[in-house]
């Protein structure tokens, strides 16, 4: 490709001498398409119930809100609840995903704009694709219906999840995406982002301070059904 | 102040044309490129921009998402005592068709610069790090002195290690003797990076290649010729102590020394107090 290339690769094959290429080559291969896992926390070794109640107290632990509901109907009074309990305005942009354009927003209070964020949006309405239990994480996948603005540009960021969307560990993460998007051409989305509690920095001072550059607060909300 | 920070730092988001982040990782079984913040600034980076350019060393790379999350396991909880930073993210590629934003052009830069040099000489293991700064937190010379005394990016232990291996020995061979080789580094170190092995290397580099002072050289010779004759070293020792207790006794310190002035000129050298360990060692045994 460039000439620089070739010399980088010429120095890392000089420092690391081999003597059976064709064995390296093999054992690379079988390394990148076994998905072999490292060790796995004992922590997550729990039912489906007791991982959801291990997210939720992990996500609380990193500043983030949750709330439940029984049902996806639900989800528009929940929100307009929770921005209603921090004096927030019931507008929002919301994600134009299948899952929240099922629901009837007419009801509620809320008024939603099915778009991608702009600059003076002050709360943003996402869809995860799954939350890992283990450290309290969101996982959300970008694509047409999930912009990954939407995790990072309103102060307000609204996360809606499923309780059986709730996984174990960071490996079940990418074992559900990669057979997600097997058939869609592209390998994995092209955004993950791993989103653990609110923006946050040490900085200045080396006091904890939150809401940096993403958002000041993250809302959960977890549906029971469907 | 962040207040502020934020206020105008996002309007620079928005308007730049080009976003340039590093990477934490690079994994070799998908392409994607990783970065780890707390503040989100690099996502704003990558995703608001038409440009997105990622730049990483080539150590960065990693085999497979398996192992990317084994060293995210290790990475926050060594560098701020979180689980987990706020934002992982993984990129990989620009702009899908149907997607409502990220960059259209997304471009990755390998950079070298003397890492693969570094393959297969003794400080190859430094190749391991994820500048989780672990090694900072645990040094107590680092603890004294702050991170620009030592002069360049990486600071610590580990940049004692980097900054001489990548920038030569010779731009930096003060550093690795900037230790007292307690070896708390690598007791902390996720990677398990022998770096206090690594201090002793170039320290006996330094010296085999002259580049040590020579009055620093003919000193340890000299000391190195006393040692290896223990009967004439306990002698010399003990008369030293012996006339330095005399002389300062009074004040207990001395505030000038000849031959001591590197020392003095800063500092007073505290005055022997008694006889020495080995000496009181060997009266105790025999009683």
């Amino acid at each position: 490709m460039s000439e620089a290339r070739d010399a980088i690769f010429t120095r890392v094959r000089g420092g690391i001498p081999r003597s059976d290429d064709a064995a390296a080559r093999r054992a690379v291969a079988e390394r990148l398409a076994g998905h072999t896992r490292g060790l796995q926390p004992q922590r997550i070794a729990i039912d489906q119930e007791a991982l959801v109640d291990l997210f939720a107290e992990n996500a609380q632990a990193v500043d983030a809100t949750v709330s439940f509901i029984n049902s996806a109907g639900d989800l528009p009074d929940a929100i307009a609840d929770y921005l209603r309990s921090r004096n927030m305005p019931a507008q929002a942009a919301i994600a134009p995903h299948p899952d929240l354009d099922g629901i009837d927003w007419s009801a509620s209070t809320m008024e939603v704009h099915r778009r991608a964020p702009k600059a003076d949006d002050r709360i943003g309405i996402n869809r995860c694709f799954a939350a890992v239990a283990e450290t309290g994480t969101l996982v959300m996948a970008s694509g047409p219906d999930s912009p990954a603005t939407m995790n990072f540009l309103p102060e307000t960021h609204i996360a809606v999840v499923a309780a059986s969307e709730i996984i174990g560990s960071y490996e079940d993460m990418w074992d559900r995406l990669r057979s997600a998007n097997r058939g869609s051409g592209e390998a994995l989305p092209r955004t993950v982002n791993m989103i653990t509690g609110t923006s946050r920095t040490g900085d200045i001072e080396q006091t904890l301070q939150t809401g940096v550059h993403g958002p000041k607060a993250l809302h959960i909300v977890v549906v029971k059904e469907g | 102040m962040l207040a502020d920070a934020r206020i105008v730092l996002r309007e620079q988001f928005l308007k730049a044309d080009v976003g340039i982040t590093g990477a934490n990782f690079l994994i070799a079984e998908t392409g994607q490129t990783v970065i780890v913040t707390n503040e989100g600034n690099g996502d704003l980076t990558q995703l608001l921009p038409r440009v997105h350019i990622a730049l990483a060393g080539i150590e960065k790379v990693v085999p497979t998402l398996e192992d990317t999350m084994t060293i995210m396991r290790v990475l926050a909880r060594s560098a701020t005592g979180q689980e987990m930073s706020s934002y992982t993210t993984f990129s990989a590629g620009g702009r899908r068709k149907g997607d409502l934003d990220g960059p259209e052009a997304f471009h990755v830069v390998l950079l070298d610069n003397g890492r693969s040099k570094l393959l297969g000489s003794p400080t190859e293991d430094i190749l391991r790090c994820i500048r989780c700064g672990c090694c900072l937190n645990a040094c107590p010379v680092y603890g004294k002195i702050g991170g620009h005394a030592y002069g360049s990016t990486y600071s610590g232990p580990v940049g004692a290690v980097l900054t001489p291996s990548l920038a030569g020995l010779s731009e930096a061979h003060h550093l690795p003797n900037a230790s007292s080789l307690c070896g708390r580094c690598e007791e902390v170190c996720p990677m398990r990076i022998p770096i206090p092995k690594m201090l002793r290397h170039f320290r006996e580099e330094e010296v085999a290649s002259g580049m040590a002072p020579a009055s620093a050289r003919r000193g340890i010779a000299l000391w190195a010729w006393f040692a290896s004759r223990p009967g004439l070293y306990r002698t010399m020792t003990s008369l030293t102590t012996g006339v330095l207790s005399l002389f300062g006794r009074k004040r207990g310190r001395f505030s000038s020394l000849p031959m001591a002035g590197a020392w003095t000129a800063t500092r007073d050298l505290a005055s022997p107090q008694g006889k020495s360990f080995q000496s009181q060692w060997a009266r105790r045994s025999k009683s």
